[in-house]
């Protein structure tokens, strides 16, 4: 039997995808009778001209990790792609934008306004900004442009499959890379190592009536370990998430910020996050629902943390 | 600022109060701006925030959304869940950079058929005056 061969690959990411793959241990070993390994530059030296030297379609299953935010990510996302028969988005980021797509709520121009000017530490009276392209004596430096809004993996090329989660949990990769090396391989767009239940019903909080009075934030309480947390006034995305991480962070006593995305149904995860929040409001008058409002500090950033980048609206307007 | 720019917006009318109440103004023959498209759902608490959003991503200029009068609601307490929503949604409208204006909610009544004529009025002057949303093509070109 040939063994297929296996590219991992990073544009606008943490390394924790990177991790999640690793903590498949002993796992990776056996799989090593079956998979080589082609081109993954973060545990070993490759180069882009390695990619570039592979002939298209020759890698058997890519996978991509991290946003794309720079030009350099792009151009990689589609070198993966011409030479992959098949691309999965791995963890939130490529699915959905994840925690780099917040950017989206900004801009370039103020993004580098603050960290090459606003920083406390940052010293720069000349206002020096990266530029795209240079000229100096010895010739001409370039480096990759810096984008406005954030874009997914499959906003720029096609993609096969989705593993959604920041990181995605090691089992669910152990699965997936399973099921994608031996088949039978799902239909295209799915989404794999993922339930299409909320996670709720994976969470093993008491729920008994849910009603919120005031909205606390995590740093305000020590949450009751046994009951739901949007019943203690902790947002909590369960309900507008999609299970399959077994509730890991509701284990830690911290509420689901909605990494594994939106339901299979769902176009827009802050939208319904949104709904199914503002429902449970214990409140009945203009003023009450007013004041509970005041306590949601900042919307979009607690709806979209993960998802921006794969929402309706995409990013914000200044 | 084009001259001749004819503001979208998309009405969600609850059957029960502003539906009867845009027939209403209808039968009675009440001149309304046609800017607005509506669309009749059973409550104004079936609308999700996530419709509000897709209609403006999409092209609307603005989204009205149209109920009964608190305590009115045929299903006891409908419009008071759609307050709630409305509230944060606002909020986070703000964030995104939309406009107030652009996005209402509104009681009347299946009496009120002078009401809705004048919110539609009102809310296509409003947001002539704010200009085109156009949410995809800003976006592209802030990509």
């Amino acid at each position: 039997m040939t063994k297929q061969k296996l590219a991992f690959n990073w544009a606008s990411s943490c390394g924790g995808c990177e991790i999640a793959i690793f903590e498949l241990g002993t796992k990776l070993v056996e799989l090593s009778q079956k998979i080589d390994i082609v081109f993954w530059p973060a545990i070993m030296d490759y180069k882009y001209e390695d990619l570039e030297a592979l002939p298209d379609g020759s890698i058997d299953i890519a996978f991509m990790n991290g946003a794309i935010q720079t030009s350099e990510n792009e151009h990689v996302a589609k070198l993966l792609r011409a030479k992959s028969k098949m691309l999965v988005a791995f963890g939130a980021c490529a699915c959905m934008g994840g925690i780099p797509a917040l950017a989206n709520t900004t801009t370039r121009d103020e993004i580098f306004a603050n960290s090459y000017s606003e920083t406390p530490t940052t010293v720069n009276p000349e206002k020096t900004r990266p530029q795209t392209s240079v000229h100096i004596k010895e010739g001409e430096l370039t480096i990759p442009e810096f984008y406005n809004t954030v874009k997914t993996l499959d906003q720029v090329v096609d993609v096969d499959y989705y593993v959604p989660g920041c990181p995605p949990v090691g089992e669910q990769v152990s699965k997936v890379l399973t099921l994608l090396v031996e088949g039978p391989l799902p239909p295209k767009g799915a989404v794999l190592g993922a339930s299409d239940r909320s996670l709720c019903y994976e969470c093993k909080r008491v729920r008994n009536e849910r009603k919120i009075g005031k909205i606390v934030r995590t740093y305000q309480t020590i949450p009751d370990t046994q009951k739901c947390l949007l019943e203690q006034g902790i947002i909590c995305m369960g309900p507008a998430t999609r299970g399959g991480c077994s509730a890991v962070c509701l284990d830690a006593n911290m509420p689901c910020r909605g990494c594994y995305g939106p339901l299979p149904r769902a176009i827009d995860q802050g939208g319904k996050m949104l709904s199914a929040l503002s429902s449970i409001f214990d409140a009945q008058s203009e003023d009450e629902i007013q004041k509970i409002t005041d306590g949601l500090v900042d919307p979009i950033g607690t709806f979209y943390r993960f998802s921006m980048a794969r929402s309706l609206m995409r990013r914000t307007m200044k | 600022m084009a001259t001749n720019f004819e503001p979208k917006i998309v009405g969600f009318l609850c059957r029960w109060c502003s539906y009867a109440g845009a027939d209403l103004a209808g039968t009675n023959r009440m001149k309304y701006p046609s800017n607005i498209s509506s669309i009749r759902v059973n409550c104004s608490g079936r609308i999700d925030s996530t419709l509000v959003l897709k209609a403006l991503a999409l092209g609307a200029d603005g989204v009205l959304i149209a109920g009964c009068h608190p305590g009115d609601c045929h299903y006891t307490n409908g419009n008071i869940k759609t307050l709630r929503r409305f509230k944060v949604l606002q909020k986070m409208l703000d964030q995104f950079g939309i406009e107030r204006e652009r996005v209402r909610l509104e009681w009347i009544s299946a009496a009120e058929g002078d009401l809705y004529a004048q919110v539609v009025r009102n809310m296509t002057e409003q947001i002539r005056s704010l200009g085109p949303l156009n949410w995809k093509q800003k976006v592209e070109v802030m990509a």
